[in-house]
């Protein structure tokens, strides 16, 4: 059985690995992490802001599918290790259909002859879909965050709904034994201190070790953004990116904790690396708001400790809000991009000519988009004008233009006028081998704010035994 | 005083929050923070940044971790899958920012390596 039920005194350390900061992260890196050394918990962060409209429309197709479907081969595969070693997993793989994910995990351990040997904890309740032309009926406005429209301009496109939901659910199926947690819109950092919380007895209102949990969240969401990924300090002497280590937490009941990786693996942790993570997509630093508490980030405390290591210390929370995030997706339009490479001599001056005549034939087309934009890529593509003039004798350029428009035909049309730039156009023109541009349908987000007992009472917790 | 390029005394990391960047600035030394503290006020900030945003820049202070946080708003074309930048998640809005060239004291310690700057 798990080693930590509610029978058994709280534990004195616990070490939380990450294994995959989105989805599509690098496959080997959760199975390393169950092989190369001792973690008692593996979370895997599967769950960006449009992912659960991606997977929405996949259960739309097929009502089997609409789930992280990497995160069931992947179970199969470290399952064996996991039971052997009493490694717990949580993961926010459920995405829109947790069942069907619950059943494949069930499956895959069956299989690998592990009946009765393990359990799965599913958590739904989080996807309100079914419940949003009732919830703004009733009052609930769920007004956008950003610009503060009301969902009713949109109501008919939306795609996907999801409530954010916080630790207690995850708590819940790891005290009734669950070996593997799955969930649907869980936050990120929920999945690390959701085994603290568990573990180490901690009380729903004590602030300062949740928000020690949710720092440990926020440094182990991103996977290997905190152990030299991605890292700018010092970027060129970081040893062994091919072979990164993905973190580790190494946690204590007081709420501390230890940033690490497995030993032999590559990367680096230090404290600019990790305080370059602390930063990462940070709002007010003193107001870093989850569904379980307010984190301070300006409280946090980094200490060298040792080679690899990181403590980190002094962290303090205020209590929870009465609300809880909710992200929804809707259906915003069409874009497609169309890319030619344009050779020296004077690449610049030959993609920028390229653009005014392609421009000239969509205006003669009639073709209305509300944006079209162009950058060239090898000149002005990521600092724009902070770039400066192109530099002399530069030896190429990527002409990159791009289109949006509220219906699909004006976009369909664009992409059939790059490639004739190339035999029509201005010289020296290459890379339209990839074909005609595809077209993309525009699913945007749609933060809002809900009333937490909205969501509460309907959020249900099950415990699956293999 | 000297001009020194911001990318010799901090490193950055930047994201996205919906149509707006983050960027965090940590000084590479912290004898360099009070030296960002002065120079990276919101009003510099926000015109290094005007050609490449439309809304306006907040700025939040970490001296915990030597760093500055800011806000760019109205930095992503709409941002997240709206936007047609190759960059909708901000992630080079870090580097972009250490482009910014500040005025600090003449102290042979107000460098990257700490030789003169």
């Amino acid at each position: 059985m798990s080693r930590a039920t509610s029978l058994q005194p709280p534990a004195t350390s616990l070490r939380i690995a990450s294994g995959q900061g989105f989805w599509g992260d690098l496959l080997s890196a959760p199975v390393e992490q169950v092989r190369r050394g001792r973690i008692d918990y593996l979370m895997l962060d599967y769950l960006a802001e449009v992912t659960m409209s991606i997977l929405q429309k996949q259960k739309a197709r097929n009502p089997a599918e609409g789930y992280a479907r990497d995160f069931v081969p992947l179970m199969g595969e470290i399952l064996p290790d996991c039971v052997a070693k009493g490694i717990r997993v949580v993961a926010n793989a459920g995405g829109v259909n947790v069942p069907a994910c619950r059943d494949g995990i069930l499956e895959q351990a069956r299989t690998a002859g592990l009946e009765g040997r393990m359990s799965v904890g599913a958590i739904t309740g989080d996807d309100i879909l079914g419940r949003l032309g009732a919830l703004v009926e009733a009052g609930h406005s769920l007004r956008n965050m950003d610009d503060g429209r009301p969902l009713s301009d949109v109501i008919d496109r939306v795609q996907s709904a999801n409530a954010y939901i916080g630790a207690a659910p995850i708590v819940a199926a790891l005290a009734r034994g669950a070996t593997v947690v799955v969930t649907g819109r869980s936050t990120d950092t929920a999945l690390t201190y959701a085994p603290m919380m568990h573990a180490f007895g901690w009380a729903p209102d004590d602030w300062d070790r949740l928000a020690a949990g949710v720092v440990a969240g926020h440094i182990n969401e991103c996977g290997a953004q905190c152990t030299g990924g991605n890292c700018l300090l010092d970027w060129e002497t970081i040893p062994d990116l091919a072979g990164i280590g993905f973190p580790i937490i190494e946690a204590s009941p007081d709420g501390s904790f230890v940033v690490t990786k497995h030993e032999g693996t590559g990367g680096r942790v230090t404290t600019g690396v990790v305080t370059e993570q602390l930063l990462y997509e940070l709002g007010d630093p003193a107001h870093y708001i989850t569904p379980d508490v307010i984190a301070d980030f300006t409280t946090i405390r980094l200490t060298a400790d040792g080679p690899d290591r990181v403590r980190v210390s002094g962290v303090r929370g205020r209590p929870r809000t009465d609300m809880l995030k909710v992200s929804i997706s809707y259906s915003a339009g069409f874009k497609a991009v169309g890319t030619l490479v344009y050779g020296w001599p004077d690449p610049v001056a030959k993609a920028q000519a390229a653009d005014r005549v392609l421009r000239a034939r969509l205006d003669r087309l009639g073709l209305r988009f509300d944006e079209i934009r162009t950058e060239l890529v090898g000149w002005n593509a990521t600092h724009g004008a902070l770039a400066g003039p192109p530099p002399e004798g530069l030896p190429e350029v990527e002409l990159r233009v791009a289109v949006r428009a509220d219906e699909r035909a004006p976009v369909e049309r664009f992409t059939r006028e790059i490639a004739p730039l190339v035999l029509t156009g201005p010289p020296t023109v290459t890379g339209f081998a990839g074909g005609r541009p595809r077209v993309q349908e525009i699913v945007a987000f749609w933060p809002a704010l809900i009333d937490r007992d909205q969501i509460e009472p309907h959020l249900n917790v099950e415990v699956t035994v293999a | 005083m000297s001009k020194v390029l911001l990318y010799e005394l901090a490193h950055a990391r930047s994201g996205d929050k919906g149509n707006t960047v983050n960027v965090g600035v940590i000084a590479r030394r912290p004898e360099h923070f009070p030296l960002l503290r002065e120079a990276l006020t919101t009003e510099r900030v926000r015109a290094h940044f005007a050609p490449l945003i439309t809304g306006g820049v907040e700025r939040f202070e970490l001296p915990n971790l030597n760093a500055l946080n800011f806000l760019l708003h109205g930095a992503l074309d709409g941002g997240g899958t709206v936007s047609l930048m190759t960059d909708a998640q901000g992630k080079t809005f870090s580097t972009a920012m250490l482009r910014m060239v500040i005025d600090v004291p003449d102290d042979p310690g107000n460098s990257r390596e700490g030789g003169s700057a």
